[in-house]
């Protein structure tokens, strides 16, 4: 379908704020005498602590708190601080500590349907190298740095479990008392079909073992928040997040307070990949700015403290057996995976089963299982990353089908052809179908871009340093995280005097241009221009309308179906006020470059304006156009997409490089090409970082990071970005709105697969680890005797 | 320990006593109100605190505010005209798509200005070289180069052989 403004590459709504400095975010708010905090970090991975004394570092001139586990939830702060949080929070009164989740998921009425509540906002035991143990308060940061090496800290050094084998070790330490084994779960497993029949009828049974690595999220504006005790007595926190309302309730809910009493205000983000759907210090924020009698505090991390001290991507093991025909045909997959999560749950229950869930969609074949373990150890916490656990299993199986291709000597795509999932097909777990399915069309695409027919012979039978090679990956993903969880979306729209509008949401703009989509759909219903909506980019939990936040590729799909009632809403009272001005039936008028106009004709009938006066002051009809709505989404549009990748392979220095790179997805309707692109350009460039560079190292022995900075840790930079290219198959999904399925996270999870079967084709070689970086290429080689 | 030192930022001249320890960086930021000028990583690593100092493009955090004594600098806030209206470089970076969550756009925006106002001509490797001190996250860095090249119009040579350089070139003719 054709429309004026969807569909268009219009200019995102805050680049002229961004381009020009205007654009503030968290840390460019200051209040007027702001304290600045620092955490103690555990020096040990695992680790008890038995004495902690904060006397000196208290009497250090310039301190005004110090806070450690003892002082928690119950902050002594004076009592003379105005407003109703002393009602709350007596100092007489005895609590006990309450244990919380941090992840970033709506809250569940069930209690069964919870994250694991495993943390506390500072520990008594630490069980990860970083692990706050206090925290200090003071003038400036010179002096917070000083106070902490004043705070005197005895330990019960415990085995420090780096790995999930150490970890499962019968007889290993346990590093959360209730949790036997080190096991966090084994829940997000699913079976379906006959496995023992499926692989006895199968011609051939494959096994193969792949695992990923830890990275991390690396968003270049450092985790941040200050907060303060406002007039009121309420807690306000301003912090760089996605998810402002979960924020709310995670703060008052790990300080026992009223889920009322907390304000959360989130800015312009700068990058969040996942990272900040997470709360992660917000809550100690709230209870160092109570220990100071609600003055503000900022608590902001280095960067070398945000690559450890935040969250990372959970690495994965995986154990696969396939039942294959000689002609490519898969009757059975059966998948064992597991998954470290590090010291605390955070979104670890979910993850695992979240890249299980997605997965299932691509080959539907007769009978498949997946089992996977999530376990903690003793290493960062790891979260949320986009893709959710999916980059991880699209590797494995990715390549997987590779080599069974390879061993079966038949055309790896037509290996994946033959077993892919077409429209109708229902996802037996979670009943949705699959209502429009591109990616045949994507494979078409990819092919033909790459050139992949000429390059594959062109690349046959090579010899010599340097070899080239082409390598292809599919996936499929979701659209928000129906049926698992809530998928509440809200918009406001207000019509002003001038016919423009303010558009408010509470889906978070963190970078992806969900600002700028929600506005082309807004003007589209509404007629206007997008410069005559004018989208409030910050929330605010007192004002913004409750939305669960920015996360799961959810906001074009879900908030976008919000918009579009909220705009719909509003156009039908407009045309309501323009009958009663014109006495023409409201059903035979549309809106159309800011005119009423005739539905059948396009015909203008009077300006818009006339009636948003009117509305305003008519002085018996007035009655100001608004629009207020929810939207709960039960429904999920399944995206998918392939990467086709191109390399170099130097084998005397095991260097890798990308010449050509595609992303083809099937995201229904592109609503903005240019900002559709540029999502891909970022999750194919953070993809390309995990499959050849990145990768957070420790001491295995200690469990301390070894390279928790920029310089150390291989962030792709521009010289190491090949151009990337971005297509899209666009097929309208009758579920979204103006058709939309999701495309943000996506973009992330084919190309590692890719480039692993590409360096395959190249070289022989099948790397089942990766990053594939020059020092493991290097080694693999000399193993396989290419050098 | 406090030094005084005179400097201008964006044209406007500043004297003022700054402590010995603090980076420009912090001085611009906290004492003078120029937050475009971000804080990424505080080691010269990440870029987003670019300035220019007489001209020349620096990370902040690692410049040392007693050294700007007598220097110009120029801060995002400085880029566009008085009237309003945006640089070459700002027009650039809005229309290709540079922008996505805007934290690296500003040190970016500077060294693309520095490059343009040197008048030197680029090969499309040594603008890449020129902008590897930013880190960037959310682009892949595509529509940044696009933008930088945009910028530096009839300024890049043609010794460069790719589909996005033949593309330009093919963009430059249809314009003039």
């Amino acid at each position: 379908m054709a429309y004026d403004v969807v569909g268009k590459s219009v200019r995102r709504v805050d680049a002229v704020a961004k381009v020009t400095g205007k654009a503030k975010y968290t840390d460019d708010f200051s209040e007027r005498d702001m304290l600045v905090a620092k955490i103690l970090h555990s020096p040990y991975a695992h680790a008890v602590v038995k004495s902690i004394d904060v006397s000196e570092a208290k009497s250090l001139p310039g301190v005004e708190a110090v806070i450690t586990y003892q002082d928690l939830p119950h902050i002594k702060f004076s009592t003379a601080l105005p407003g109703v949080m002393n009602d709350v929070l007596d100092d007489e009164q005895e609590v006990d500590l309450p244990l919380f989740a941090t992840a970033g998921h709506p809250y569940s009425l069930d209690p069964g349907h919870r994250d694991k509540e495993d943390r506390f906002i500072l520990a008594k035991k630490a069980r990860y190298v970083g692990d706050a143990i206090a925290a200090v308060v003071a003038e400036d940061a010179i002096v917070a740095a000083k106070a902490l090496k004043l705070i005197r800290v005895e330990y019960e050094v415990l085995e420090a479990l780096t790995t999930p084998e150490a970890a499962m070790r019968e007889g290993a330490p346990r590093i959360h008392e209730e949790s036997e084994g080190n096991v966090l779960s084994t829940g997000g497993g699913f079976e379906r079909g006959d496995m023992e029949a499926a692989l006895q009828e199968s011609d051939y049974v494959f096994e193969g073992e792949y695992e990923t690595s830890i990275v991390q999220h690396c968003h270049l504006e450092l985790q941040t928040s200050h907060a303060y005790v406002d007039a009121d007595g309420r807690i306000v926190i301003v912090t760089s997040t996605q998810i402002p309302q979960i924020v709310r309730r995670i703060v008052a809910q790990s300080l026992g307070l009223p889920w009322g009493k907390v304000r959360v205000i989130k800015p312009y983000v700068g990058g969040g990949f996942g990272n900040k759907q997470d709360v992660c210090y917000e809550p100690l924020n709230a209870a160092l700015t109570l220990a100071v009698g609600g003055r503000p505090v900022k608590l902001e991390l280095s960067r070398e403290e945000g690559m450890v001290d935040t969250r990372t991507r959970h690495a994965f093991k995986f154990k696969i057996k396939t039942g294959v025909d000689k002609d490519g045909t898969i009757h059975a997959i059966q998948i064992s995976a597991i998954s470290n999560t590090g010291a605390y749950a955070s979104h670890g229950s979910s993850i695992a089963g979240s890249g299980g869930s997605k997965f299932r969609y691509l080959y539907p074949v007769k009978a498949m299982k997946y089992s996977p373990v999530t376990v903690y150890t003793n290493l960062p916490v790891a979260g949320a990353m986009r893709g959710y656990g999916t980059p991880q299993i699209f590797f494995a199986f990715e390549s997987h089908i590779e080599d069974v291709a390879k061993r079966l000597n038949l055309d790896p795509i037509e290996v994946r052809r033959k077993n892919l999932v077409d429209v109708g097909y229902v996802e037996p777990f979670s009943k949705n179908k699959v209502l429009t399915c591109g990616i045949r069309e994507c494979i078409d695409k990819g092919k033909e871009l790459i050139r992949w027919d000429e390059k594959k012979e062109r690349y046959q039978n090579q010899t010599g340093d340097i070899r080239r090679g082409v390598g292809m990956a599919c996936f499929s993903y979701a659209s928000g995280t129906y049926p698992v969880a809530l998928e509440l979306a809200a918009a406001r729209i207000v019509l002003n005097q001038d016919g423009s509008v303010q558009l408010q949401l509470g889906a978070t703009e963190i970078g992806q241009g969900s600002d700028t989509v929600f506005a082309q759909m807004a003007a589209e219903i509404l007629g206007l221009p997008v410069s005559m909506v004018h989208v409030i980019s910050q929330q605010d939990t007192d004002i913004s309308p409750f939305d669960t936040g920015s996360y799961a590729s959810r906001q074009t799909y879900v908030s976008g179906m919000a918009v579009e009632k909220a705009a719909l809403e509003v156009k039908s009272k407009i045309l309501a006020f323009a009958q009663k001005i014109t006495d023409l039936p409201a059903h035979s008028l549309d809106l159309k470059d800011q005119m009423i106009v005739y539905k059948h004709s396009g015909e203008p009938v009077l300006p818009l304006w006339e009636v948003a006066m009117q509305s305003f002051y008519d002085r018996v009809n007035a009655q100001p156009i608004t629009s207020d709505v929810s939207n709960n989404a039960r429904i999920n549009a399944v995206p998918f997409g392939v990467t086709f990748a191109e390399v170099e392979v130097d084998l005397k220095t095991g260097k890798i490089k990308v010449l050509e790179i595609y992303n083809v997805h099937d995201s229904g309707k592109i609503v903005n090409p240019q900002l559709a692109a540029g999502q891909v350009h970022g999750g194919v460039s953070m993809a390309i970082g995990y499959a050849l560079s990145e990768q957070l190292l420790f001491d295995e022995a200690t469990g301390r990071p070894l390279n928790n900075n920029l310089l150390d840790y291989k962030l792709p930079t521009i010289m190491d970005t090949p151009e990337i290219g971005a297509a899209f198959v666009e097929i309208d999904d009758p579920t979204g709105p103006f058709g939309v399925k999701a495309l943000g996270e996506p973009p992330v999870i084919s190309p590692a697969p890719a480039i692993r079967n590409a360096v395959l084709d190249a070289t022989g070689v099948a790397f089942n680890r990766i990053p594939m970086n020059p020092q493991r290429v290097f080694e693999s080689f000399k193993k396989a005797g290419l050098l | 320990m406090f030094k005084k030192i005179s400097f201008t930022v964006n044209g406007k001249s500043y004297t003022l006593e700054v402590d010995v320890r603090m980076s420009l960086l912090e001085l611009l930021r906290n004492q003078l109100g120029y937050t475009g000028a971000k804080q990424g990583c505080s080691v010269g690593e990440c870029g987003a605190c670019s300035v220019l100092i007489d001209g020349t493009p620096y990370d902040s955090c690692i410049y040392l505010a007693v050294w700007a004594d007598g220097k110009a600098i120029t801060t995002i806030e400085g880029v566009a005209a008085k009237n309003g209206e945006l640089s070459k470089v700002q027009k650039a970076f809005v229309e290709e798509g540079a922008v996505q969550c805007g934290f690296c756009t500003p040190g970016l925006i500077l060294t693309t200005t520095a490059m343009t106002e040197s008048g030197n001509d680029y090969t499309r490797e040594e603008v890449k070289r020129e902008l590897s001190g930013h880190l960037c996250r959310c682009t892949g860095y595509q529509n940044i180069l696009k933008a930088a090249e945009k910028s530096l119009e009839g300024h890049i040579c043609t010794c460069v052989d790719s589909p996005h350089y033949k593309q330009q070139q093919e963009q430059l003719k249809e314009r003039q």
